[in-house]
This record gives structure tokens, C-alpha cells and sequence, in this order.
């Protein structure tokens, strides 16, 4: 049985994933939605597969390298001050 | 003014010296150059430019390598068209009415008009092999964890691998010699193709070689599509090759899995841009989440929104077992299908894709249709194998690319049996 994904469930999934969307574009994704799902429901039919992968520790050790600088890091920010990033009001 | 292959033209000078000293390289959007911008192919990028190179770039240019611009490419790698770039479609140039093939399909369009002399691509569920299908080049999808991943924007980073374009197999193998072996800025590179030298395996030499042909992937393909693959086949045993049908139940399921996983980490991957550290930012109004949300719709495209949306609804809660779970399991059964498979054969053939190069537009408007004409691309990422797409003659004068798949590390393999379809086209 194919889930049904209505406007309200797009909007929460949107909140979640922080994409603003506009009511064309919920009622556009709720359409989609479904089509999708539907070619993901393919998926109950596999199996349980045993699988071990093989596994490597790739931990090193934990040693001072260079780095950008702190102008290279900023240099791509809209707003920065004080050499700091400049975001939004936290709420 | 023509193609459209390219985001940004901009000479990059590599070493005087090199193996690569007289070739022009066109590198996909999604892979840093520092000093020069890397869009991803979208506006949330449109003016991102890299403090550093990709650990491939660093190695193009001690190659001696001349980087001619960075190639236009689908927004962030998720495509089959490039038709969903910021800066518009590139058209393929076989056929400017039609698609070059996504993801990379500015690099591959690049390489078959003669704009450069080789590309970098990169592969997440076929976007190397599918615009070399379609424009009637060579790509190479490369065994997960054989070429540095350190640079390349990621989408979906369990799945991908950077690999080359090329007019011929022999210097789409030597262009992977350059960019191969192991990085220690990606813990995810294995020793496998340190000192590689893949371009002399381009031999053509099929005698006795055992080439498997799963019914799976060529059942679903139209007709004239199976046709020129029948006759690549043919020739292939004319030249000592043994030709024989392998069962891989798996592949049904691959393109769901591929899907849930790959939206999966892209809902993951892409949650870092925000606009304030870099990219869109659409100004600050509103608190964080507000501005955040606003930024992100108006810096990404509609079939990034879908994907990242998609992404995260297979991973809330109540629907992560039902989805992600199971596309693991399917991930698992893929591998096994194929390790088996390579206990009785050598290497695995099949149509790289399903049908001709669609017209400009014509596949836009249907996601489902379009995720469906990577069935047999993407279960070689599934399961981290080589696969090489190779031109094996045309339909009415649009490419057929035959998509070969080899074991682990066994791009010696799939190199020289690409190079036999290759002299049959000559």
C-alpha cells in the first residue's frame, strides 16, 4: 500500500529539511510524491541479505597540519565582522 | 553560441612538464579549482570560489595538464539530461536538438566537439557513463575508493567517484593513471592504483575472455539500442570472446535503492549550505530557520528541492526502515549478485543506457521516467565496481554506448575488453 503524502506531511518534511516552499510548490511535490513512492515500494520485496563488510580503520593520528587562513575562510561569506561569519538572529 | 559546455571559461596553466603537457582537460563544476569559481551547476553557488584544488586538479596540472574551463553539469549532480543547470542546458553535439546525458554532460559534450581534449566527470548512479553514451565518447566510472574524492562538492558520497571522458579508451585510462591512487585528505582511497598503468591494458585482446550479459539490463532497453549492443556482441566473440547470459535478480531493485539511498545523503550533504558561511544567502530577514529556509529556496532548483525533500522523508521517523533500510539490503544484494557473478565471468556487458539521447525538454517534465533511465547504470554504484561506457555505433546517426562492469579494481579488465568494442567501431 502506497503512502499517501498530503500537503500538510510536504510542508512538515519542507520545515524539517529548512526549504521554504510556496502553496504551487507543495501541491506540485505532493503529486511527485506519490509517483515516487510508489517506484519505492519496489523495495519491500528484497530480501534480508547477510553482508559483512570488510572494514578498515582509517583513524590517524591526530597531528596540527596547515589550514586556510583566516581570511581564505571568510572569503566566501556575505557578511562577516570583526573576522567572524555574520548570520541571522538565532530567533 | 554554441554548447553551452561550459559554466567558466578560464585557463588554468598546470606543470611544463607531464604526461598530460599538451592536452586541454575541461573539469566538471562540482570539482574545486582554487581561485576559480565552482558553481555546482547552481545558483546557490553562483559566485563560491574555492580557497584550494580538488587532490585531482592538484594532480591535472602536475600532469602538465591545461584545465580549459569548468564544465556545465545537472544542479549538484542530480540529473540525466544537464538540463536542470542553473546556467542553462548544454546541448549535445551530435544532435544540438538533443541532451548531452547528465550528470557530467558538459564535459562529455566538451570532449566530442573538440573543446577540450579530456574531461573530468564525476559518477554518482551513471553521470560519467550516460553523456558518454549519449555524445559517442569514452567515460570511466572508476572503482569506489580508486580516485581522491577530496574537493569534489558531494551529493551523495557513498556512491561517487570523479573519473575521466576521453575521445578514445586509451587516453581515457591514461587520464585515470593521473588522477588514481591513494590521498590522505579522503580516508575513503585504498593503495589500489598508486603506480596504475591502465593505458597499456588497452589492448583489445578478448581472446578467451568470458563476457556476461544480464538479461535484467537488456530486457528493458528499446529495440534498435539492443540491436548495435548484439552487434558489438557478435563481434566480441568473432575476437575469441566467450559470450554467455548471467542472471542478476538484484538489478530490478537497483534504481529504487540508488534513489532512497542517494536522496538519503544528499538530504544530509546539502544541509550545509546556509548561505552564511558561504553561498546564496538572499539576505538576512527573519530569525536563523526563516532565513535559512529562504535562502535554500531561492539558491536550489527544483529537482535539488525534490531530492533533499525526498531524502528527508525516507529518513523520519516511521518511514527510515520502511525505505533506507531496505535500500541497503537491496545495496547488500546487488554486491553478492554481482561477486557471484565474477566467480563465472570476467566481465559484464550491457546497453549503458536504455534509450537514444532524448530531444531538449522532452524528459523534464516526468522525474519518475527520468530516474528510471539509470537502470543500468546504477548498480555499479551500488555495489563500488569499475564500469566504462564505450561507443558501439550509432541509430540513425545518435550514439549507442555498451556499458562494461568489471570486479574491484579490475579497470585493467574492463580497459581492454572497451578497447576490442573500440576497433570494431573504427
Amino acid at each position: 500500500m502506497t503512502d499517501s503524502v498530503d500537503a500538510e506531511e510536504v510542508r512538515h518534511v519542507a520545515d524539517l529539511a529548512r526549504v521554504d516552499l510556496d502553496d504551487d510548490a507543495v501541491d506540485e511535490f505532493v503529486d511527485q510524491f506519490g509517483k515516487i513512492l510508489a517506484q519505492f515500494e519496489a523495495l519491500e520485496e528484497v530480501p534480508e541479505v547477510d553482508s559483512e563488510p570488510e572494514l578498515v580503520n582509517v583513524m590517524r593520528s591526530d597531528e596540527v597540519h596547515d589550514c586556510l587562513s583566516q581570511a581564505e575562510a571568510l572569503a566566501n561569506a556575505e557578511e562577516t565582522e570583526d573576522g567572524r561569519f555574520k548570520g541571522p538572529k538565532v530567533s | 553560441m554554441g554548447l553551452n559546455a561550459f559554466i567558466t571559461e578560464e585557463t588554468i596553466e598546470g606543470d611544463d612538464d607531464g604526461p598530460l603537457a599538451d592536452a586541454t582537460v575541461a573539469v566538471k563544476d562540482n570539482i574545486s579549482t582554487e581561485g576559480v569559481r565552482t558553481t555546482c551547476g547552481s545558483r546557490m553557488l553562483e559566485e563560491y570560489v574555492p580557497p584550494y584544488d580538488a587532490t585531482v586538479v592538484e594532480r591535472l596540472k602536475a600532469a602538465g595538464a591545461t584545465i580549459n574551463g569548468k564544465a556545465n553539469m545537472d544542479e549538484f549532480g542530480m540529473g540525466t539530461t544537464t538540463e536542470t543547470s542553473y546556467f542553462g542546458p548544454t546541448k549535445n553535439p551530435v544532435d544540438e536538438d538533443r541532451v548531452p546525458g547528465g550528470s557530467s554532460g558538459g564535459s562529455a559534450a566538451a570532449v566530442a566537439a573538440g573543446e577540450a581534449d579530456l574531461a573530468l566527470g564525476s559518477d554518482t548512479g551513471g553521470s560519467i557513463r550516460c553523456p558518454a553514451a549519449y555524445c559517442g565518447v569514452v567515460g570511466i566510472k572508476p572503482t569506489y575508493g580508486l580516485v581522491s574524492r577530496y574537493g569534489l562538492v558531494a551529493y551523495a558520497n557513498s556512491l561517487e567517484q570523479i573519473g575521466p571522458i576521453a575521445p578514445t579508451v586509451e587516453e581515457a585510462a591514461a587520464l585515470l593513471d593521473v588522477v588514481a591512487g591513494p590521498d590522505e585528505n579522503d580516508g575513503t582511497t585504498r593503495a589500489e592504483g598508486a603506480d596504475s598503468d591502465y593505458a597499456s591494458a588497452a589492448e583489445g585482446d578478448v581472446d578467451g575472455l568470458t563476457v556476461g550479459v544480464p538479461t535484467e539490463l537488456v530486457e528493458g532497453a528499446d529495440e534498435d539500442v539492443v540491436a548495435r549492443f548484439e552487434d558489438a556482441l557478435d563481434d566480441l566473440r568473432d575476437q575469441g570472446a566467450t559470450v554467455e547470459d548471467v542472471d542478476l535478480p538484484s538489478c530490478e531493485y537497483a534504481v529504487a535503492a540508488y534513489y532512497v539511498i542517494a536522496m538519503s545523503e544528499a538530504s544530509s550533504n546539502l544541509a550545509r549550505f546556509d548561505g552564511v558561511r558561504y553561498g546564496h544567502s538572499g539576505g538576512f530577514d527573519g530569525d536563523w530557520n526563516e532565513s535559512f529556509s529562504e535562502a535554500r529556496s531561492e539558491g536550489f532548483g527544483d529537482e535539488v528541492k525534490r531530492r533533499i525533500l525526498m531524502g528527508t522523508y525516507a529518513l523520519s521517523a516511521g518511514y527510515h526502515d520502511k525505505y533506507y533500510k531496505q535500500a541497503q539490503e537491496a545495496r547488500s544484494w546487488v554486491k553478492r549478485d554481482f561477486d557471484e557473478a565474477f566467480e563465472d565471468v570476467d566481465v559484464l556487458a550491457s546497453p549503458t543506457m536504455p534509450v537514444l539521447p532524448p530531444k531538449l525538454g522532452e524528459s523534464l517534465d516526468d522525474p519518475v521516467q527520468m530516474y528510471l533511465a539509470d537502470a543500468n547504470t546504477t548498480p555499479a554504484n551500488l555495489a563500488n565496481l569499475p564500469a566504462i561506457s564505450v561507443p558501439a555505433g550509432d541509430v540513425d546517426g545518435l550514439p549507442v554506448g555498451l556499458q562494461l562492469v568489471g570486479p574491484a579494481f579490475g579497470e585493467e579488465t574492463i580497459v581492454n575488453a572497451a578497447a576490442a568494442v573500440e576497433q570494431r567501431a573504427d
